[in-house]
């Protein structure tokens, strides 16, 4: 049914486009190891050089900042740190209310479901002086909390999580109710394990988005003990170019080992939502 | 919500109090405060605050500056729109048909989408530097490029940098969306049609409506606020202010400016652009999106 030729142009555009994606951070990662000389006098290279492990091992254990006590790996827990508890934290509220906005009968069930949706409408962006005034007068500028908290008041997953419960057949809470089963144990024993692929869709989704944040982490950590890897890419490394060559490398492998090896899940989660 | 539920008192408030409680504190207290900003005038030292009423809109709407911004991200949010919107649907299309090799190929064209949109800029900055910069060179040779003085220059920089991952959440969308088209419909075209380019068009791509309605938006969104990141680590607004966007403007004006009032009107006027297009979203793409 598919000839041979359009197989060929398949190959050749599907070819081209990875090249696309993957020949600029080749680029910096081949002129990562180059010694500083050979960058500032011939520019970016396309192969590889002989100062790999010195570059990373500054990048790596180098201290930093302004105190001079920073290293890449204390950013790198912060940002883990972060990731993971938007990314935990949003799996947990939302789960939690979808199950109510769509399988409970309360009175303010409609009220609820706009005050959460109408967040859909104001992303962090928007909001983000005023949200730093509220996190500084709660006393949570330099915490954890204060880095994670304001990034979970997003509905984008509850959204996602009441449409697939939507899609689950009324019959299984029937037959449910019928054995005697609770609200609670409907939650665990029925509802998660059927939500497992999207709730790792929307785990890999949260964390990429927290630890990617770059504009909050700057306005709401002024001591150094709680910068995060990608806002500190500016303020850190950009005083020698293979440092800050190194840096862009070491920052990436987190989230992209997290989409390479969760991709499979990611997709299936994503098939589910699409409809 | 369904037609069988349950009945209990206390459970569903508990349940949903978490999410209730932090949207409270973290999304409705600020957007108080926005709007308490944007119609207040504060004196320099902060001390008093007076109701001005739409004197901050007044001021940021007739300003030169912020039309040329508002100007600059309707082009920026069209061109990455249609630029990523397409590459990553011709690209699906292919990973789709493509019969060897279909894994190592989504895997090479996923994964651009985990890098943060500040790393990208900072990436692009080694590409589009006078010094260092290998794209610089080549378009400079074409025609004189300089982004730091010639503002469509500029405008490509950016446009270049923030297309470049985005066309990667496209991919995946498409592709997700291509293969959720039922086989039998597919086997059915092969029989009835021969051209496949008008099998897409007349088939695949009706079918592919919905995904591509969930990708403007996301785009949109992506264009409008995530790109932030991008800008702030490229051009900086170069020339003088032209590659601003809204968001990015609204930051400058509040953060380094603190001008609090402006950002207030500021930001509302992104709320009221956000409101504008998901209304559009709910009201005329859902009437008109091709279910299957």
């Amino acid at each position: 049914m598919v000839s041979k030729y359009s197989q060929i142009s398949v190959h050749l555009i599907l070819l081209l486009g990875g090249l696309l994606m993957m020949a600029p951070i080749w680029i910096i990662f081949a002129s990562s190891t180059h010694d500083s000389f050979t960058i500032a006098t011939k520019g970016l290279q396309f192969g590889l050089g002989d100062d790999f492990s010195n570059n990373y091992q500054s990048v790596l254990f180098e201290r930093g900042g302004f105190s001079k006590e920073i290293t890449y790996l204390r950013l790198l827990w912060n940002s883990l740190i972060m990731a993971f508890g938007i990314a935990t934290l949003t799996v947990i509220t939302s789960l939690l209310a979808a199950y109510t906005i769509v399988y409970f009968k309360i009175k303010l069930a409609k009220s609820f479901f706009w005050l959460i949706f109408i967040t859909l409408l104001v992303p962090l962006e928007v909001r983000i002086f005023p949200s730093y005034a509220i996190v500084s007068e709660l006393n949570l500028t330099n915490t954890y909390a204060g880095l994670i908290l304001p990034l979970l008041a997003s509905s984008i997953a509850t959204f996602f999580f009441s449409q697939f419960y939507k899609t689950i057949p009324e019959e299984l809470l029937e037959a449910a109710k019928i054995d005697g089963v609770n609200s609670w144990e409907f939650f665990i024993d029925f509802l998660i394990p059927l939500s497992k692929t999207m709730i790792i869709a929307i785990f890999i989704f949260m964390f990429i988005y927290g630890y990617n944040q770059y504009l909050w982490p700057i306005l709401v950590t002024s001591s150094e003990d709680y910068w995060t890897v990608i806002m500190g890419m500016k303020i850190i490394y950009m005083r020698t170019s293979v440092g800050s060559l190194s840096y862009i490398i070491l920052s990436i492998i987190p989230p992209i080992l997290v989409v390479i090896f969760l991709q499979r899940w990611f997709v299936k989660g994503l098939l589910y939502s699409g409809k | 919500m369904k037609k069988v539920q349950f009945n209990s008192k206390l459970a569903p408030y508990l349940f949903i109090a978490p999410q209730l409680v932090i949207i409270l504190v973290f999304l409705y207290w600020p957007i108080y405060q926005t709007f308490t900003d944007a119609f207040t005038a504060q004196d320099p030292f902060g001390f008093s605050k007076t109701f001005v009423w739409f004197d901050n809109f007044e001021l940021v709407l007739t300003d030169p500056a912020y039309l040329r911004s508002f100007k600059f991200t309707l082009i920026y949010i069209f061109v990455i729109t249609l630029v990523t919107g397409s590459l990553g649907l011709l690209l699906a299309v292919q990973a789709n048909s493509v019969i060897h090799g279909k894994s190592a190929y989504k895997t090479l064209l996923i994964w651009p989408y985990a890098i943060a949109p500040a790393v990208v800029g900072v990436t692009a900055n080694y590409f589009f530097s006078e010094r260092l910069g290998l794209l610089y060179s080549f378009f400079n040779d074409l025609w004189g490029f300089n982004w730091m003085e010639n503002v469509s220059d500029a405008y490509i920089y950016v446009m270049i940098a923030g297309s470049w991952k985005q066309i990667s959440a496209n991919f995946i969308f498409f592709l997700a969306g291509l293969q959720n088209i039922e086989k039998s419909v597919i086997e059915a075209s092969l029989i009835d049609c021969k051209s496949s380019i008008r099998r897409f068009w007349t088939l695949t791509f009706p079918l592919l409506m919905p995904t591509t309605f969930f990708l403007i938006i996301i785009n949109i969104t992506y264009a409008f606020f995530e790109t932030l990141g991008i800008i702030d680590t490229t051009t900086i607004g170069a020339p003088s202010g032209e590659t601003k966007t809204l968001v990015y403007k609204a930051y400058i004006d509040g953060f380094r400016g603190l001008d609090l009032g402006s950002a207030g009107a500021q930001s509302i006027i992104m709320m009221i652009i956000v409101l504008v297009i998901t209304i559009f979203q709910f009201r005329f793409i859902e009437r008109k999106v091709h279910y299957n």
